[in-house]
């Protein structure tokens, strides 16, 4: 069946990939952009949406950090809930970590992962695999197999790759295809048995601290290798000022490496430990909250520039995994529901970035990273297309989101921005009733 | 009161000063002939262990039987944690036979604060991982104020594994609480990321530690800590921070030496000190009773006047 044209009338569009910021029109034919200009002409047959004022129509947005857990952790989170948790919190796509069980480390499971995600028809996944069989820090993973099966990066998430001369070899061997290392950055030595941020609130509280430096640290070694292979780094969730520092030193040298900062990292710091609710389990993520400074390091370096991307690194756990003493709990929250509304409040409405550079780092910048389609509005372009509601009041709501897990610390929070509906490859697949769009 | 003691941080100055006062009452109980009264009759209080204790275990159950509470010890074994149920259930479960209080003693930080939000019984901290033992902060207090008449402008050096004592957090605020000053001394790997905002003077010479001081307050050194490359050797903390008599004569002549235990001698105590004159370290588990009594009579409902 022919799908009609749409045509999205008098939208504020902002797709800084294309220079435009202000009001167009958007044709949609296909499942790609057809024309973005003003005043466009509809066709009998068009179906036309007047877009209400105040909402903003922008490219796709892109989680290039998530944890879909399936196959082998359903219990927590599925590919068909996490994609219907990513469209409701605004993405388009999302690129899923390979630490499931089996481990993304053959194409068999990259298969397993692309033929789930078809089958729910709602964001698109891009499955990222892993650097080393097993996530073992030991061989490498076929990676040009997996790159073949549908892997836009490699990453062994939720621990460093393990040695510098794996590290080195992973860094030589993908810059053949042309594809990032994710590097979740954690000298483990140095992070121990750590469960918090090491700082006051920690010693307080008597839990085991992990410093900044345990991530600055590998960091550095990363970006030295990046240098040495001319391959690109991408730090994951960065956290610590001092990574920060070691991007920005790695930039000046024009060493190949990116870098991402989750919402909760912009916005909560390690005073969480102890209030509202002390030891609180979903306040437990690694790497963990920081210390002030650290979070500010965080929003300067967003408005600046040195950070690429927002991403959520959504790490869905189990009600009950999550109901136990902090130092057994397992790290990690939720973000694919609330990072919009984080961004907005706590970056667009605190004079911090302009919504562009919102665009920038929550579409276009992933898109450029991963070597994917979206990013962008140009004409021929797959119509994925995310429709912002800036000043829509949002009060979150665990028990209402559509990911199968609430490990969040942001229930009950009122926060100004919202989504209000989102187009994967000209398919509505999400509208938020909340708001006065009508597709 | 509040419904738990979790942390010296759930007293008020004046409940604090209340414990203490109470537990001189209650310390009287103990020098009779017959050491019972029936205040607690009928109580059902629930002392869950998850870590091996001799003296805080004992320390209660006597406290508790001399209140005539009907008293139940679960010892857990941390290997039958592993493969077992967890923490919430085991509560759900000893919340189910409605007990009035819990005592629990746990190796994992905030344990006690994970069980208040699951039970309606009151939840007393035993000692929670490296967080807090709230009761040996006021037998601690108890025993310096009996010895010094008073706790505001002493000056009290803590010295030792700072950074994995529940003993060093609880005494931290409830000393800086009552004024005293308060100086800690151990090898800059015991000693806490940021505590400097604990309000104590910090000083890696226990010399200068010691120097002057009314009361000094030892620390356990575990075994272990020589794989976590904290300290070099057991031998070399001794020397470099054992009490021993000549240490101690830095400090004021009427000086009290006090350990919460178990001692490991010649390693953070010599035993001339711990056996030696200053020492008050069989008066705090004496203490340890009385103080434990009078927690147990006031969480319980009751007042001093009653």
């Amino acid at each position: 069946m022919h799908m009609p044209r749409v045509l999205l009338k008098g939208a504020r569009v902002v797709d800084p990939a294309n220079g435009r910021d202000g009001e167009f029109d958007v044709l949609i034919d296909g499942g790609r952009i057809a024309r973005v200009g003003r005043d466009l002409p509809a066709d009998g047959g068009d179906r036309i949406v007047e877009i209400p004022t105040g909402l903003v129509v922008c490219p796709g947005l892109i989680d290039m950090h998530v944890h879909l857990r399936e196959p082998g952790q359903e219990h927590k989170e599925t590919i068909a809930s996490g994609t219907a948790a990513a469209v409701a919190g605004g993405f388009t796509a999302v690129a899923c970590m390979p630490n499931t069980s089996p481990v993304n480390d053959n194409a068999g499971v990259t298969g397993y992962i692309l033929k789930k995600a078809a089958e729910a028809g709602l964001a698109r996944v891009y499955p990222i695999g892993a650097v080393s069989r097993g996530q073992n820090g030991e061989q490498l993973a076929d990676i040009a197999e997996l790159r073949a099966a549908g892997c836009v990066a490699i990453t062994d998430d939720g621990r460093p790759v393990a040695t510098a001369m794996l590290m080195r070899r992973a860094l030589e061997y993908t810059s053949m295809f042309d594809m990032p290392i994710i590097e979740h950055c954690e000298e483990q030595t140095l992070k121990g048995d750590g469960v918090a941020h090491e700082g006051f609130h920690a010693s307080a509280l008597g839990l085991r601290g992990i410093p900044g430096e345990a991530e600055s640290i590998m960091a550095l070694r990363d970006i030295a290798l990046a240098e040495l292979t001319r391959g690109a780094v991408h730090i994951a969730h960065m956290s610590a000022r001092q990574t920060l520092d070691a991007v920005r030193y790695g930039k000046s040298r024009g060493a190949r490496v990116t870098c991402e900062v989750t919402p909760h990292h912009f916005v909560l710091t390690d005073e969480m430990l102890r209030a509202p609710i002390s030891y609180d389990t979903n306040v437990k993520m690694n790497p963990p909250l920081r210390e002030a400074a650290d979070r500010d390091a965080m929003i300067a370096g967003i408005a600046d520039g040195s950070v690429d991307v927002v991403a959520t690194d959504h790490a869905p756990h189990h009600a009950d995994e999550k109901h136990v003493e902090f130092d057994r709990a397992p790290f990690g929250i939720t973000g694919l529901e609330t990072a919009v509304s984080l961004a907005f409040d706590r970056l667009v409405h605190a004079g911090v970035i302009s919504l562009a550079r919102l665009v920038e780092l929550l579409s276009v910048n992933p898109a450029r990273i991963l070597g994917v389609p979206g990013g962008s509005l140009a004409e021929g372009a797959p119509a994925d297309v995310s429709i912002l509601a800036p000043d829509l009041r949002v009060t979150v709501s665990a028990a209402a989101m559509r990911s199968k897990s609430r490990n969040t610390p942001f229930d009950g929070w009122t926060l100004r921005g919202g989504v209000a509906a989102t187009i994967v490859g000209g398919r509505v697949v999400y509208v938020n009733e909340q708001t006065a769009i009508a597709l | 009161m509040k419904k738990d003691l979790l942390s010296i941080d759930d007293l008020t100055t004046e409940e604090i000063h209340l414990v203490l006062d109470t537990a001189e009452a209650m310390r009287e109980i103990g020098q009779r002939p017959i050491k019972k009264v029936p205040t607690l009759r009928g109580k059902t209080i629930v002392n869950l262990f998850y870590e091996p204790s001799t003296r805080t275990r004992t320390s209660f159950e006597i406290a508790e039987k001399r209140l005539s509470a009907d008293t139940l010890n679960i010892a857990v074994a941390a290997s039958s944690v592993l493969k077992g149920e967890t923490l919430v259930d085991t509560a759900l479960n000893i919340e189910a036979m409605a007990p009035d209080m819990i005592v629990v003693r746990h190796a994992s930080s905030g344990a006690g604060h994970l069980l208040s939000r699951i039970c309606r019984s009151r939840v007393i901290n035993a000692g929670d991982g490296m967080h807090e033992h709230p009761t040996q902060a006021l037998l601690d207090a108890f025993t310096i104020r009996e010895h010094k008449q008073r706790i505001a402008g002493l000056k009290v050096t803590i010295v030792g594994d700072l950074l994995h004592s529940r003993v060093l957090r609880s005494n931290v605020l409830l000393l800086t609480r009552l004024g005293a000053e308060v100086c800690v001394s151990g090898p800059p790997t015991f000693v806490p990321a940021g505590i400097e905002r604990f309000g104590v003077r910090v000083s890696p010479r226990v010399d200068e530690a010691v120097e002057g001081a009314d009361v000094i307050m030892m620390l356990r050194i575990q075994q272990e800590r020589m794989q976590g490359a904290f300290i070099p050797s057991l031998r070399e903390y001794f020397t470099t921070f054992g009490m021993t008599p000549a240490r101690v004569a830095r400090a004021k002549p009427d000086v009290i030496i006090m350990h919460p235990g178990p001692m490991n001698r010649g390693v953070e105590i010599a035993s001339e000190v711990a056996d030696g004159p200053y020492s008050v370290i069989l008066e705090q588990v004496a203490n340890g009773v009385a103080v434990r009594m009078a927690v147990l009579y006031l969480l319980a409902g009751g007042t001093e006047a009653d």
